[in-house]
């Protein structure tokens, strides 16, 4: 039977916290990203998608923030987590700071996240911190269906025209040194799991790698060797990107410190 | 709205006797106030004329994506940031929703992009100004969709058919839009001096370019009376013009903002606001090409069109590729 108060007692709060961090500070970094592309996408159909993702991840953003506010229990809310944090207390993976360069690229990034991003939730669905439970629930069927469109996005640009295939296949060789992260568990990720709070994150491995093999068959993208892999951003150690990110994301909450908007 | 000055190919507007019969049974209709539907006899003037309407409408909606986008990534709060992504989203979903509606009048919508990327179709005015802080983002939801509401409450009672749905669902979304910038604004005066102070600068520079976008006083425009004839417009500019200052005096007086207009004052006779003149050298100049953000405006958007044409080509020939594979299969 799962208890709300699982994370009162056997779990440390500071594992939930982070844990909740990296959530919602995956969907805020990522919700940015696709928000510089509005009004610059390369049909309208795309505009329209676009802002529709980011605004389901800014919605995520806000309850997984919130929750980690609650569970810290120091009174900063969701608006405080993500807008009077530095890089350093940032726990996104680094593939959602990526650059978003061509559509391409965009697309890229948007369907390895989604594949991780939908199994993620789908195993959190039974945690057993009911608060987490009903997150995600309510993302991952908005997860899906990002999932769906990306997965669908990359097999027709991989198998479109010959310049489309090779935009594809350099953006998944580009990225593809971010996806390790995703599966790399940290010391307080046993504990989450061994709690039942969240799922260890080398256990979606094997789940992503048949999502995504299938899906760059189909798009005839040559999947690329495991070699070696960026790591930090669940640490805070980020790429320089994110600080830019942040001081745009976070310049009217610093440029008028106190003013309620 | 944002269909400003729509030219209408008429010399003058021509009385029901010197129609030919069929042109004749068509202005009836209108005159009886039944819709035209896509696939009925319309004069090739009305036809134009809508499709330079609807067009200017719908490449307003997804220009104007741009200067509120310009926004999202610094959007002061969570909330706001949602609120403003759903409404970009919105702005974006009438501009597919316009095209669709003119492209029943037998225009493509790569056509119509074509004739915005070369100048020969516009946008409207409004979208030419910069939004240099968050209370612009106020100023345009409480102004610019304001006076846009005013334009297409009536476009709804519009003689063609398409266009008046399509009006019906976007004035529902934009009386949204317009609550959401005047509560961004509401929340700016109730704060800091400095907020106060930044909802007060936005005033200034969005209060004229929101007059100009209803058009020049067109009393004396044969296009304007053409336009009327045929009920794609109902209302001078000028009257539109007076109902949105009526309206938006108190509202700022409401949000304790000063209108900057020293010739503005109540009219007890005419039970409205005087007012004072736009600067409409300023307002053909921004349509001219010489706004603030014309070049950066256009050039964005011509951008997009063609570093996504690899992107467009792509799912063509996989739809094509997909075609063809199927074909086989079917015929077994």
């Amino acid at each position: 039977m799962a208890s709300a108060t699982a994370t009162e007692a056997a779990v440390d709060r500071a594992a939930v916290f982070e844990f909740l961090l990296s959530m919602g500070d995956n969907a805020l970094i990522l919700g940015h990203r696709l928000s510089e592309w509005c009004g610059h996408a390369p049909a309208l159909e795309e505009d329209i998608a676009l802002a529709n993702t980011a605004l389901d991840l800014i919605g995520q953003t806000q309850l997984w923030l919130g929750l980690a506010g609650e569970i810290e229990g120091k009174g900063r809310s969701a608006d405080d987590l993500a807008h009077h944090r530095d890089a350093l207390e940032f726990r996104n993976l680094l593939l959602t700071e990526r650059p978003n360069g061509d559509y391409g690229k965009t697309v890229m990034r948007q369907f390895l996240f989604d594949a991780w991003h939908y199994l993620c939730l789908t195993a959190l669905r039974d945690s057993s911190e009911t608060r987490i439970a009903a997150i995600a629930e309510k993302a991952s069927k908005e997860a899906s269906y990002h999932l769906e469109r990306s997965r669908d996005l990359v097999i027709r640009l991989g198998d479109g025209t010959a310049e489309s295939h090779t935009r594809m296949q350099a953006a998944l060789d580009d990225l593809w040194p971010y996806t390790g992260e995703m599966f790399m568990n940290e010391a307080s990720d046993a504990e989450l799991a061994a709690a039942g709070v969240a799922p260890q994150p080398a256990s979606l491995k094997n789940g992503w790698d048949a999502l995504v093999a299938e899906a760059l068959a189909e798009a005839t993208l040559k999947k690329p060797v495991d070699g070696y892999m960026h790591k930090g951003g669940k640490r805070g150690v980020h790429t320089e990107h994110l600080g830019y990110v942040l001081a745009e994301l976070q310049f009217l909450q610093r440029a008028y410190p106190g003013a309620t908007w | 709205m944002y269909a400003q000055m729509v030219k209408t190919d008429a010399p003058r507007v021509k009385s029901l006797d010197e129609m030919d019969p069929q042109e004749r049974a068509f202005q009836e209709r209108i005159d009886a106030g039944q819709k035209i539907e896509p696939k009925e006899w319309m004069p090739e003037g009305y036809r134009k004329t809508l499709i330079r309407q609807i067009s200017q409408h719908a490449h307003s909606e997804i220009v104007g994506q741009l200067p509120e986008g310009n926004w999202i990534t610094r959007a002061p709060t969570l909330e706001r940031k949602a609120i403003l992504l759903a409404k970009v989203q919105d702005e974006a979903g009438h501009g597919l929703y316009l095209y669709c509606a003119a492209e029943t009048l037998g225009i493509s919508r790569d056509e119509m992009y074509e004739q915005l990327h070369s100048g020969k179709a516009k946008y409207s005015s409004i979208f030419n100004y910069p939004t240099l802080s968050w209370a612009d983002i106020g100023a345009i939801g409480w102004l610019v969709d304001g006076a846009a509401i005013m334009n297409q409450v009536p476009l709804q009672r519009c003689s063609y058919g398409p266009y008046s749905r399509a009006m019906i669902r976007i004035c529902k979304e934009e009386s949204f839009h317009q609550r959401q910038g005047f509560d961004i604004l509401m929340k700016m005066v109730k704060g800091t001096s400095a907020q106060k102070a930044l909802a007060q600068d936005a005033l200034n520079r969005w209060w004229w370019p929101s007059l100009m976008m209803f058009g020049p006083s067109d009393d004396a425009s044969v296009h304007s009376a053409q336009s009327m004839a045929w009920k794609i417009k109902q209302n001078s500019n000028d009257e539109l013009r007076q109902k949105f200052v009526d309206q938006t005096v108190p509202q700022a007086e409401y949000l304790g903002l000063t209108i900057p207009d020293a010739d503005l004052r109540w009219n007890e006779a005419k039970g409205g606001y005087d007012f004072g003149e736009p600067d409409w050298n300023e307002f053909f100049e921004v349509i001219a090409g010489n706004g603030p953000c014309n070049a950066e405006r256009l050039g964005a958007r011509r951008q997009a069109w063609e570093d996504g044409a690899w992107f467009r080509d792509a799912l063509t020939a996989h739809a094509e590729k997909a075609a063809r594979r199927a074909q086989p299969v079917a015929a077994e």
